[in-house]
């Protein structure tokens, strides 16, 4: 496989292509607009759809109808847009409907910056809309690792029936690094192999409905019930997660995405000092991988969780911990990108004053 | 091993593509490999520039924040950046558009008045490139393969006359 340079956000939409996503409705937004112009090229080409929508509302309901007959599809944004998108995005649930989201998350809120941030976990892992669901959330670091869970995040979502978000932010959209692909020929996922798809049958069985509405309680509480079940079988299947250097570590540094590669650097540099540290990435964000981070933290009594937010993960963190052990937090937000050096000096300050 | 480079000047002067050249030496030479725009409204003819991260291992922050080396082509970006290189690391200066001299005597500097020879010989437009060669005299970042190969990816086949002068460039840069 040759491995070429990539934007993260290129990746992602050639990744999604070679997932078998067919249709893909857009609207352009700072730092994420490449996925749009990615497919407006390539799609025609191969006889999909590009379809850049008057908005994200009309986007996500253009995958609210496009997932409904069985056709993998995508859209993608940044976060003042993925609000936009959250009524959308809960009918998707609603409907128990398969589809793929991008958020190339950037500063909030309101219309914030437009510089890479991580200020959307909470929205991301607890509440992209109303109602009781979760999506499956993955973080990926690099720009190869954007490119690999596109076609994990297509597979579970279809599986589980569900709506996949991948939460990205603008330094890993924005960043080229080499990526590669395997060279199997590109194959839409077609609705053969899904009993509830609405796509035209020719009379042969009962028709399906896609439909979030439920006015009688019993029945919706059943079909939520039902959902939640699905989340138990994934929170016990589907959480991932990477350790660096925690075996022996007496400290470990919990980060996500682009800040776990930078909190890698400063590991690094704090072993070169003596100092035990090592790192903890979730790449699963939700569900949230609490039995791996409880083994990572074995050894350790601090735990020290950087982000580019005022904190939001922390709070899984302790969760998982059940505050049995010193949590402390570095963060940099609005569009700041913490430097490793910040990150070490707080490593190194929790080290000399011996934390707990 | 990791070199880590900073590319800044106007936008226009070919930062962007320039930075894109040298990861494109490292991806040729099997080395790990990041390079970050920066991005937003102070590319609309304002400054521009990029970090390039070079590496025997995976790249860790693709942000750099202390150069290995710093390619300059602008005076507002050399007073940003001139201060950030590590010490022991050079800073590269086209001296036709950058009246300053640097004080410090822990780096070193290149003058090179590439903009100027760029013109003079035919190449209006490949000062950036000028800057590359000179870089690689340096560093010894790329060898003369290395750069035929990566060049043959970067510019795309319509244009492959492009190669040729891509190469002239870089020669007067290492002789500058």
């Amino acid at each position: 496989m040759e491995r070429k340079l990539m934007k993260g956000n290129e990746a992602l939409a050639e990744a999604a292509i070679r997932a078998g996503c067919k249709c893909f409705f857009g609207y352009p937004i700072t730092p994420q607009t490449e996925i749009s112009a990615y497919m407006s090229k390539r799609m025609p080409k191969i006889g999909g759809v590009f379809l850049q929508a008057e908005s994200e509302v009309s986007a996500i309901n253009m995958v609210y109808g496009c997932a409904s007959s069985g056709i993998r599809c995508m859209t993608s944004s940044s976060s003042p847009g993925i609000s936009l998108k959250s009524e959308g995005v809960s009918y998707i649930a609603g409907a128990d409907l398969p589809c793929v989201i991008i958020n190339v998350m950037r500063g909030g809120p309101g219309l914030g910056g437009i510089q890479p941030s991580q200020a959307d976990y909470w929205q991301a892992t607890k509440a992209l809309g109303h109602g009781d669901f979760q999506l499956l959330v993955f973080a990926p670091s690099s720009v190869q690792e954007m490119a690999d869970t596109v076609q994990k995040a297509f597979d579970l979502a279809d599986q589980y029936r569900m709506p996949a978000l991948i939460l990205a932010d603008g330094l890993l959209g924005q960043m080229m690094e080499p990526v590669a692909f395997d060279d199997a020929e590109i194959k839409f996922a077609d609705a053969s192999d899904k009993e509830w798809a609405a796509c035209g049958h020719g009379g042969k069985r009962v028709h399906n409905i896609s439909n979030s509405l439920y006015l009688k309680p019993d029945e919706l509480e059943a079909r939520i019930v039902e959902r939640y079940q699905r989340y138990d079988e994934i929170k016990a299947k589907h959480t991932e997660a990477e350790c660096y250097l925690t075996d022996d570590a007496e400290l470990v540094i919990t980060a996500y995405g682009s800040v776990a590669r930078i909190a890698k650097a400063a590991v690094d540099a704090a072993r070169k000092q003596g100092i035990k540290v090592g790192l903890f990435r979730p790449i699963t964000l939700w569900p949230f991988p609490e039995k791996e981070l409880k083994a990572a933290c074995a050894n350790a009594d601090n735990v020290l969780c950087v982000e580019m937010s005022m904190g939001q993960m922390i709070e899984d963190v302790k969760l998982a911990l059940e505050c049995k052990k010193n949590v402390e937090f570095f963060g940099r937000t609005g569009g700041i990108i913490p430097k490793p050096a910040e990150i070490l000096a707080k490593i190194v300050e929790m080290t000399q004053k011996g934390a707990k | 091993m990791m070199t880590e480079t900073i590319l800044a000047g106007f936008g226009g002067q070919g930062i962007l593509f320039a930075g894109k050249m040298l990861a494109y030496f490292g991806l040729m030479d099997n080395k790990e490999v990041s390079w970050l725009p920066s991005y937003g409204p102070e590319m609309r003819g304002g400054t521009a520039n990029c970090s390039v991260c070079i590496s025997d291992d995976a790249v860790g922050s693709p942000l750099v924040t202390e150069p290995d080396v710093l390619i300059v082509m602008n005076g507002p970006s050399y007073d940003k950046f001139i201060n950030d290189v590590k010490p022991g690391g050079i800073a590269i200066i086209d001296s036709t558009l950058i009246a300053q001299k640097c004080e410090r005597t822990d780096i070193k500097c290149f003058y090179v008045p590439s903009t100027q020879m760029a013109e003079e010989q035919g190449l209006k437009g490949m000062a950036n490139i000028i800057l590359i060669g000179k870089l690689i005299k340096e560093t010894g970042l790329a060898s003369d393969e290395v750069i035929k190969k990566a060049l043959e990816k970067i510019i795309p086949p319509a244009k492959a006359h492009l190669v040729e002068k891509n190469i002239k460039a870089i020669e007067l840069g290492k002789n500058a």
